[in-house]
């Protein structure tokens, strides 16, 4: 673990040689997801609600899933961008050294610009928090937690799917981003806006489910039960990240280099 | 014009060797497509008062909107002009005997056409034949058709000539991020591609009207599902053609303005 903080902070340092461009990046990250919130609150000011859920109830729930996104983006930018490794044989340096490939991918690369977005997020998710009169208790607020940790590994699981593929395929794959950015674009209403089969898809195959769904109900007091239960939901999506580092096992057996 | 054509025949022929990355691109539109129908779709469900366009005719537009993405996005660029400018190989362009707004024009148009045509086919066809509330509709008249055909052929053109800009501009700034950034969020946004022009509120749709980026894709799109009648279509393809010739001429001083303070560095 201390190797990866030494790569974080060495990407730290090297973005901030290039100080006027990062922030000049890092704004435009906060301006492009400013439009879609603005798109949405423009279709709140038209419709009023979302099959009875209300602007700020969507807005918390967009708050979550950007967070969830930006910090994904940020912290698993080199499984996201792994296909440049094995297309010009740098993945065979990693294989040779005496550490995970995991590690090593995830260390690749970082994309701090990405604050923009979270900052942007961050401001919604207050903004959404402050207008909705919710009883807060400690479980609620571990569970608002959880749904955000969830949603980053849901994110990186999804990266890390997209860049074993390229083992066979080199090239990096455009498919891949219906579930990046098509999950995110999705996610950003609540799941049962959508037909069954949507909802389905993306309760059991990919848990968004778990993170935008079930405990934003318990969270905005919208349903009775167990508490524990609710709260321990966003940690079950939060698996899906294992059956995909097995794949990325597998996915690392059958790497052949490239040559070049 | 003769060199133009044959820039724009070469370009094409290039673009559509990308069939494998078109297919790709077809079918993320598609669950695109289907998202934001889904999301339209429930928000019409309980609406209190009628919406400004009916949920058919916003169905057809979404799809139109997916078929001819290449027709509205900023995003789609081509990153060997930006290396020209930045690298000083503009030399060679300048050595052309030809003048450089019109190549270019002509190049670019290409590469938008040649994507546009592979991708446009699947989703059209196949999003007719898609079962009831999602599928796309015919437009109400075969007049609307035709006014359509042109309302898109110069949306093209308008489009292509406001991008000019987004390259002109590179030799000022040396870098293309900053005006891409801006191009694409605000022309995106005022082209409705976020959330349909009629469903912006009044101010909104008050800027929207007057900045050109609506008169590519929104105009063209809402002529064909018949939300903008026949006589109201003949008047914006006149607004387009005013700004095409507008853009055009600005675009062409510009540029000749830019590229007589151009300093290429040897190397």
């Amino acid at each position: 673990m201390g190797i990866y903080f030494k790569y974080l902070w060495i990407h730290f340092k090297s973005q901030m040689e290039y100080r006027t461009s990062f922030w000049l990046l890092s704004m435009g990250q906060f301006f492009i997801p400013f439009t879609v919130f603005a798109g949405l609150y423009f279709l709140f000011e038209q419709f009023g609600q979302i099959r009875g859920w209300k602007f700020f109830e969507v807005a918390l729930c967009f708050g979550i899933i950007h967070m969830a996104f930006a910090l994904s983006e940020c912290f698993a930018r080199g499984f996201d961008a792994f296909s440049s490794l094995v297309r010009n044989g740098e993945f065979d340096r990693l294989l040779v050294r005496p550490r995970t490939t995991f590690i090593q991918v995830l260390g690749s690369k970082f994309e701090f610009t990405r604050f923009g977005r979270l900052l942007q997020s961050a401001v919604v998710l207050v903004w959404a928090l402050t207008n909705l009169d919710i009883e807060w208790s400690v479980v609620k607020a571990v569970t608002l937690l959880l749904m955000m940790v969830s949603g980053i590994f849901i994110f990186t699981g999804i990266y890390i799917l997209a860049a074993t593929l390229c083992f066979w395929t080199i090239e990096g794959l455009e498919v891949v981003n219906i579930f990046t950015d098509g999950g995110r674009e999705m996610a950003q209403y609540p799941l049962n806006i959508y037909q069954k089969w949507v909802t389905r898809f993306f309760t059991f195959v990919i848990p968004f489910g778990t993170v935008n769904y079930l405990p934003l109900f318990y969270i905005l007091g919208k349903n009775s039960g167990n508490e524990i239960y609710y709260m321990l939901i966003p940690l079950a999506g939060s698996l899906f990240i294992l059956p995909c580092l097995l794949v990325w096992q597998f996915g690392v057996k059958h790497y052949r280099s490239t040559g070049s | 014009m003769r060199v133009h054509l044959s820039v724009l025949k070469l370009r094409m022929n290039i673009g559509m060797q990308y069939r494998t990355a078109a297919l790709a691109g077809v079918a993320t539109q598609f669950f695109w497509g289907f998202i934001t129908i889904m999301v339209f779709e429930a928000f019409y469900e309980h609406a209190s008062t009628t919406p400004p366009i009916s949920l058919k005719e916003l169905i057809t537009y979404i799809w139109l909107q997916q078929a001819f993405l290449v027709f509205i996005t900023m995003w789609f660029r081509d990153n060997e002009l930006f290396d020209l400018i930045t690298s000083g190989n503009i030399a060679y362009e300048l050595c052309r005997p030809c003048e450089l707004y019109g190549f270019w024009y002509a190049k670019l148009l290409a590469q938008r056409l040649s994507s546009a045509f592979l991708r446009c086919f699947p989703i059209l066809i196949i999003s007719f034949f898609l079962p009831k509330p999602y599928n796309m509709t015919m437009p109400p008249s075969f007049l609307a058709f035709l006014l359509f055909l042109c309302a898109l052929i110069l949306g093209l053109l308008l489009l292509v000539s406001i991008s000019m800009f987004l390259y002109i501009s590179v030799f000022v700034t040396l870098s293309p991020m900053g005006s891409l950034l801006v191009f694409s969020v605000l022309g995106e946004f005022f082209a409705g591609l976020i959330i349909p022009v009629p469903l912006m509120p009044e101010w909104l749709q008050i800027a929207a009207n007057v900045l050109p980026f609506r008169w590519t894709a929104d105009f063209p799109f809402r002529v064909y599902s018949g939300h903008i009648s026949q006589h109201d279509a003949i008047i914006g393809i006149i607004i387009q053609l005013i700004y095409l010739l507008g853009l055009i001429w600005l675009g062409r001083a510009a540029l000749n303005k830019v590229l007589r303070k151009v300093v290429v560095q040897g190397g």
